[in-house]
C-alpha cells in the first residue's frame, strides 16, 4: 500500500545532490541574453525614445521598443480557455508599452551577448515622458474624473455581487448585536527561490521551442500562440525542474517575449533571466484588499448575517484580475454555511506593480477579514473564541448554498478540538489573564478556513495520464499535472503503485514536461493537482491493470477475473499461487511474436466535483510592547485534507504554508511610495521575508476524512496552510493587548503606530524584559 | 556577472599598499560582502579591486604584553565569535559579530571591512565605539593611530587617505578589563538584516555604583555615535531602576535619528530609549549586578 506512506520524493536525490537541471542549467553556448528597459515613472506616456547609441554598442545584437512589437493585446493569466466569451481574461497587455502604468513598466528590450553588455546598453537608452499623477488609493482611482489607466476601462477590472441564505436585511433584524470592521491587507510577494527565467530558440524554420520555469506549460503554449498570433502547433513548451512558483508562474510572464525575440533573430536562442529585484518589481504580487465587514450575531453566539464589501487592487495590468477576489470571496459559504451572507467586490487598476495569482488566490485576504470579524463578534458577546466558531462552522452534510452542493466530508470540528487541545487553550486562557498588563503580554488566537480542491465549476478541470509498462515490469508515468517542487510527481507515483499493486520504486513519473508529448493538463494551481489527477490516475492504472491481467490470462489460459497483481507479481486470486512476476509478463507482451504489444493506458478525465477542505490555526504569542515585537511561542495548523497521501510531504506543505503565513502576518509588505508609485523594497534585504531564526518550531496535525469524490480519498492541501496564521496572530495580539489592529502586516512599525494610538506604549511593569 | 576591469591579488600587506598607490582608482576588497554588492548594482568606482582577502598577516586576535587586545582588520566575524580571548574579555564583541548577516556572511566578512565601509549600521562599529577602540592605519613608511570616534567622517566616509590600509584594531586594557558590555541589535529579523538601531553598552560597577558608563549607537545618526552627555550624567550614580529610566530619557538628547522609508524618527527614538535600558540591564547582569 503506497498511499499513506511517507515514501521519499521522486526527485529527492537529484535535488540534494545538485543534479536536478533547472532552466538556467540548460544553458545554450551561443545563447543571447535580453534585458528590459523599464520605466522610472509610474504613470505617463513615452514621448520620445532614442536607442541608437545602445544599438551601436559592441556586443549588442538588437534593441526593440514599443514601436517594434505587435499591436495585439493579450491576456497573461494562467487560466484554461473559457468557451464562455463573458468569462475571458482581460486582454490589456502588449509585449512592450508606450503607456506607462507602473514604475518598472517594460518600454524596450536589449539583446546582447552577455548581461554586462546588455546592462551597459540600457544606460545608453534615452527616453522622455509625459507624466500623470500616479493613482494608488481606491478613492483616487474611483474618482469620476480619474485618468483611465487603460483607456475605456473606468479603472474597474471587474465587479460582482452574490448573496446566499436568508434575505440579508431580514437576517440583520434578527441580530442582537452588530459588529463592524474595516480591514486592509498588504501587497506581498511570492519569493520563490528560482526567479523567473525563460529562453527560446527555433529548431527549424517554423517552430519555436520555449524552455521556461512555469507552473502551466500547456496554458502558456496557448497564451503565447495568442500573443504572437501564431498557430499553437508551432509552439513547444519545455518545463524542466522548477524552483517554486506559488502562483507567480501561473501566469505568462517572459515566454511571449523570448519567443518574439527568437523569431526576430532568426531562431537564435535568447534568454531572459530576471534578477530578484526585477522579479519582485516586474512579475506579480498578491493583491492588496480593502474589506468592510458587518456581522450580525445573536446573544447565544449564532452568527445570523454577514455583509462584506471588498476592493482588490490588481495594479497596472489585470493579469488574473477579478478572478482573485471572486475566488477568495467564494470560500466562506463552505466555512459558515448557515450565515445569511451578502458579498460585493470590485477589482481596480492602479499605478503600482501587477498583482496576480498567489498561494490561496484571494482567500488569505478575504478569510483574514472574515476571521478577524468573527473574533470581534465573539468578543462582543463575551463568548470563548473556539466555542463561538464551533457553534457556527460547517459540518459534514451541510449544504453549501453558494455552490448548491452538499459538503460530503468535513472534519473542521475535529480540527478545532485537536488544535485547542494541543495549544492547551483552556488552561492558558486562565493563566494568561495575569499577562494582560505591563510591557510584555501574552495572548491566544485562533482562526479557521475553508478552501476548495480545484476551480470547477468556474473553470474546466481536466487531467491527462499515460502509463506504460516497461520491458522489466516497471512502469513509466506521464502526467500533465506539473511538478514545481510541491511533490505532485511523488504522490502520483504512490497512486499508481497503489492501484497497480507495485512497489513505489517500480513507478517512475517523468519529471520534465514537453507540450509535444506530455498529456494535457492545465497545470499547477488551485491546489488542484492531487485531487483532479486522482480520478484520472485511478482510471488509467485500473485500465492498465486490466490489460496486464488480460495478457497474463492469454499467457496462462486463465480467466482475467481469476488473476490479480500483488506486490509486482501475478497471483491466482483463489489459491494465492504466484503465477508469474511482472517482468516475465512484460517481456512476453513486448517480444512474443504473436500476442500482446506494449501495454499502455492513457486517460483524459474531467472532474466535475470540487471538494471543500478545512482547517485552523492556533497560536500562543507574547507581545513586547515597548519594542513593538511579537514572539510566537507556539503555533499549530490542523487540516482536514481528506486522506493524507504522504504524511511527511504533507507536513512539509503545511510547514511551508504556515511559515509563509507568519511572514505575511508579521513582516512582509511591498512598500510603495503612494505619491510616486515607487517600490522601495524590491529586494530580499528590505523585503523582510523571515529567516529560520525568526520563527518558532511549527506544529501540524491532520484530521483524516475520506472524500468520496476523489480517487484516493484525498483533498487539496497545497495552498490552504498559508490562510489562517495572519488572522490567528492578529486575534492573539488583540487578546494580549486589547488593541484591535485591522491591517497587515503586524510589523514593528505598524505595531508602534497602533500601540501609540491605543495608549499602551508606555506601559510599565515588572515583567523581566 | 560582475563588470570587473581589474582584479589584483596582493601577496602581503606591503604589496597591497604599493598596489593601492600604483592604482589610484582601485579599491580594496576583503570579504567582498559590501564591495561585490556595490559592484553588482553597477556603482561607480568599484571596477578595479586590490584583493586582500585571506592575507594572514591581517587575520589575528591577540593580547600583547601591555594587555592590549589586538584584532587584525582581516579577521572575519566567525573568528571573533570563536576566539577565546574575545569570549573571555569582550563578550559584547562576540554578540555583535554573531548578529552580522548569516553564517555564510560571517565566514567571509571582515571586521576591518565593516568599519571602513563607513555605514552607521555596522554591527561592530557601535561596540568598538563603546570600547574606545583605536585604529592602526598603515601606508608606505608611516603608521598612525586614530580613535574610532574620529575615524568616521560622514555616511560612507572614513578617514583613510590614498594608499592607507586599516591593519589593526586596538582595545586598551582600561577599556575592557573590569568592564562588562552588551550589544543589542534591533532589526526586523534576527538574521540577514541590518540594524534598525544598534546599541552597545560598556560599563564598570563599584559597590552598586555605576563607576564607568559608555553607550554608543548605530543608526541613531549619520555615523555611529557615543552619548557623551548621558554618560557624564549617570556616571558615579547608584544603580537603581530609576537610573535606567534616566538613561533612557537622557539618550534621546544625544542622538539624531532621522525618518526614512525604512523607519520613522519617532519609531527609532522609541527603540533607542528602550534599548538603552535593556542593553544596560544586560551589561549589569554580566557584571553580576541584579536589579
Amino acid at each position: 500500500m503506497a498511499v499513506g506512506k511517507s515514501v521519499n520524493r521522486m526527485d529527492a536525490v537529484a535535488k540534494v545532490t545538485g543534479r536536478a537541471e533547472y532552466t538556467q542549467d540548460l544553458y545554450k553556448p551561443d545563447m543571447l541574453v535580453a534585458r528590459y528597459f523599464r520605466s522610472t515613472i509610474a504613470h505617463g506616456k513615452v514621448t520620445l525614445i532614442n536607442v541608437e547609441k545602445a544599438k551601436n554598442l559592441k556586443g549588442v545584437e538588437a534593441v526593440f521598443t514599443y514601436e517594434d512589437v505587435p499591436e495585439n493585446k493579450f491576456a497573461t493569466a494562467g487560466h484554461p480557455f473559457s468557451l464562455d466569451p463573458g468569462h475571458k481574461d482581460v486582454e490589456d497587455r502588449l509585449l512592450l508599452s508606450q503607456d506607462i502604468r507602473f514604475m518598472g513598466d517594460e518600454i524596450a528590450i536589449v539583446v546582447a551577448h552577455d548581461e554586462i553588455i546588455a546592462n551597459k546598453a540600457l544606460k545608453l537608452i534615452h527616453v522622455s515622458y509625459k507624466e500623470y499623477k500616479p493613482l494608488t488609493f481606491p478613492e483616487d482611482i474611483l474618482k469620476k474624473d480619474a485618468r483611465q489607466i487603460h483607456k475605456g476601462s473606468s479603472n474597474i477590472v471587474g465587479e460582482h455581487e452574490y448573496a446566499f441564505g436568508d434575505d440579508i436585511k431580514e437576517a440583520f433584524k434578527k441580530a442582537d448585536v452588530v459588529v463592524q470592521g474595516k480591514f486592509k491587507t498588504a501587497m506581498v510577494q511570492h519569493c520563490h527561490l528560482e526567479n523567473h527565467i525563460s529562453y527560446a530558440y527555433m529548431d527549424d524554420l517554423d517552430r519555436i521551442v520555449i524552455v521556461s520555469s512555469t507552473q502551466i506549460p500547456h496554458i502558456v503554449r496557448r497564451l503565447v500562440s495568442e500573443a504572437l498570433n501564431m498557430p499553437l502547433n508551432r509552439i513547444r513548451i519545455l518545463k524542466p525542474f522548477v524552483g517554486g512558483g506559488f502562483g507567480n508562474k501561473q501566469d505568462m510572464v517572459l515566454e511571449p517575449m523570448v519567443a518574439f525575440l527568437t523569431l526576430k533573430l532568426d531562431g537564435r536562442p535568447v534568454q531572459i533571466n530576471l534578477s530578484r529585484e526585477e522579479c519582485m518589481l516586474g512579475t506579480r504580487n498578491r493583491h492588496p484588499f480593502f474589506i468592510d465587514v458587518k456581522t450580525g450575531i445573536k446573544k447565544d453566539g449564532t452568527i445570523v448575517a454577514r455583509q462584506m464589501d471588498a476592493i482588490s487592487i490588481t495594479g497596472a495590468y489585470a493579469s488574473h484580475g477579478h478572478a482573485i477576489i471572486s475566488a477568495g470571496g467564494s470560500k466562506q459559504s463552505s466555512l459558515y454555511p448557515h450565515v445569511a451572507t451578502q458579498f460585493h467586490a470590485r477589482t481596480l487598476y492602479a499605478n503600482i506593480p501587477v498583482a496576480g495569482a498567489m498561494r490561496a488566490y484571494g482567500s488569505p485576504q478575504i478569510l483574514y477579514a472574515v476571521e478577524c470579524a468573527t473574533e470581534d463578534a465573539a468578543r462582543k458577546i463575551g463568548m470563548d473564541s473556539v466555542e463561538f466558531r464551533l457553534k457556527n462552522i460547517a459540518r459534514q452534510g451541510d449544504m453549501n448554498l453558494l455552490s448548491g452542493k452538499r459538503i460530503l466530508s468535513c472534519g473542521l470540528t475535529e480540527c478545532l478540538v485537536k488544535g485547542k487541545k494541543f495549544i492547551n487553550w483552556d488552561s492558558k486562557v486562565k493563566e494568561y489573564k495575569k499577562y494582560k498588563t505591563g510591557p510584555v503580554r501574552r495572548g491566544l488566537g485562533v482562526a479557521c478556513f475553508s478552501y476548495a480542491s480545484g476551480t470547477y465549476p468556474v473553470c474546466v478541470e481536466v487531467a491527462g495520464v499515460r502509463i506504460v509498462l516497461n520491458q522489466d515490469g516497471t512502469v513509466h508515468v506521464m502526467v500533465g499535472a506539473t511538478e514545481i517542487g510541491q511533490g505532485s510527481d511523488t504522490v502520483v507515483a504512490q497512486m499508481v503503485a497503489q492501484t497497480l499493486c507495485l512497489p513505489y520504486e517500480h513507478v517512475m513519473v517523468v519529471q520534465a514536461q514537453d507540450t509535444d508529448v506530455s498529456p494535457f493538463d492545465t497545470g499547477a494551481y488551485a491546489s488542484r493537482q492531487a485531487y483532479v489527477v486522482s480520478n484520472a490516475v485511478f482510471k488509467a492504472a485500473s485500465d492498465l491493470k486490466d490489460k496486464i491481467l488480460g495478457h497474463a490470462g492469454l499467457m496462462t489460459q486463465r480467466q482475467r477475473k481469476d488473476l490479480d497483481i500483488h506486490n509486482a507479481k501475478i497471483i491466482d486470486v483463489y489459491t494465492n499461487e504466484n503465477v508469474m512476476d511482472m517482468k516475465t509478463l512484460a517481456v512476453d507482451s513486448f517480444y512474443h511474436k504473436e500476442r500482446g504489444g506494449q501495454l499502455t493506458s492513457e486517460i483524459s478525465h474531467k472532474t466535475t466535483t470540487n471538494a471543500p477542505v478545512f482547517g485552523c490555526t492556533f497560536v500562543d504569542i507574547e507581545v513586547d510592547i515597548p519594542l513593538c515585537k511579537i514572539k510566537i511561542n507556539q503555533i499549530i495548523n490542523v487540516h482536514d485534507s481528506g486522506v493524507i497521501l504522504n504524511p511527511v510531504q504533507a507536513g512539509g506543505q503545511v510547514h511551508g504554508g504556515v511559515f509563509m503565513g507568519m511572514g505575511a502576518a508579521l513582516l512582509e509588505e511591498m512598500m510603495i511610495d503612494t505619491k510616486t508609485g515607487r517600490v522601495y523594497n524590491n529586494n530580499l534585504l528590505d523585503y523582510k521575508f523571515p529567516t529560520f531564526v525568526d520563527l518558532p518550531q511549527i506544529h501540524h496535525d491532520f484530521v483524516e476524512t475520506k472524500e468520496p469524490t476523489s480517487g484516493y480519498g484525498n483533498k487539496s492541501l497545497g495552498e490552504p496552510p498559508v490562510i489562517t496564521p495572519p488572522p490567528a496572530i492578529r486575534n492573539a495580539v488583540l487578546d494580549a493587548t486589547g488593541v484591535c489592529i485591522n491591517a497587515l502586516p503586524l510589523s514593528p512599525h505598524h505595531l508602534f503606530t497602533s500601540f501609540k494610538k491605543g495608549g499602551i506604549l508606555d506601559s510599565k511593569g515588572d515583567a523581566d524584559v | 556577472m560582475f563588470d570587473l576591469k581589474k582584479h589584483i591579488k596582493a601577496t602581503c600587506l606591503d604589496d597591497a599598499i604599493a598596489l593601492l598607490i600604483e592604482n589610484p582608482n582601485a579599491r580594496l576588497i576583503a570579504g567582498g560582502t559590501d564591495v561585490l554588492i556595490k559592484l553588482r548594482h553597477g556603482k561607480k568606482g568599484y571596477s578595479e579591486l586590490i584583493d586582500i582577502n585571506g592575507l594572514e598577516e591581517l587575520r589575528f586576535i591577540k593580547q600583547d604584553k601591555q594587555n592590549n587586545i589586538l584584532i587584525g582588520s582581516g579577521t572575519v566575524f566567525s573568528d571573533i565569535i570563536q576566539s577565546d580571548i574575545i569570549k573571555k574579555h569582550i563578550p559584547m564583541l562576540s554578540d555583535a559579530a554573531q548578529s552580522v548577516g548569516g553564517p555564510q556572511i560571517r565566514n567571509v566578512a571582515t571586521i576591518g571591512g565593516n568599519i571602513c565601509n563607513g555605514v552607521t549600521s555596522a554591527d561592530s562599529a557601535s561596540s568598538l565605539f563603546s570600547l574606545n577602540a583605536v585604529l592602526v592605519v598603515k601606508t608606505q613608511g608611516a603608521i598612525r593611530e586614530i580613535p574610532i570616534s574620529d575615524f568616521y567622517l560622514g555616511p560612507g566616509k572614513v578617514d583613510l587617505k590614498k594608499g592607507e590600509i586599516l591593519t589593526t584594531i586596538i582595545i586598551r586594557p582600561d577599556d575592557y578589563m573590569g568592564s562588562f558590555g552588551y550589544y543589542y541589535k534591533y532589526a526586523m529579523r534576527n538574521a540577514m538584516d541590518i540594524a534598525t538601531i544598534g546599541c552597545a553598552v560598556c560599563l564598570k560597577v563599584k559597590h552598586h555604583i555605576l563607576a564607568d558608563f559608555r553607550i554608543a549607537y548605530g543608526v541613531a545618526g549619520p555615523v555611529p555615535i557615543r552619548c557623551l552627555k548621558t554618560e557624564k550624567s549617570v556616571t558615579n550614580k547608584k544603580i537603581t531602576l530609576k537610573l535606567l529610566d534616566d538613561i533612557s530619557r537622557f539618550v534621546a538628547h544625544d542622538v539624531s535619528p532621522r525618518t526614512s522609508w525604512r523607519a520613522t524618527k519617532e519609531f527609532r527614538m522609541n527603540i533607542i530609549c528602550e534599548l538603552s535600558k535593556r542593553a544596560t540591564k544586560k551589561a549589569l547582569n554580566r557584571a553580576g549586578e541584579g536589579l
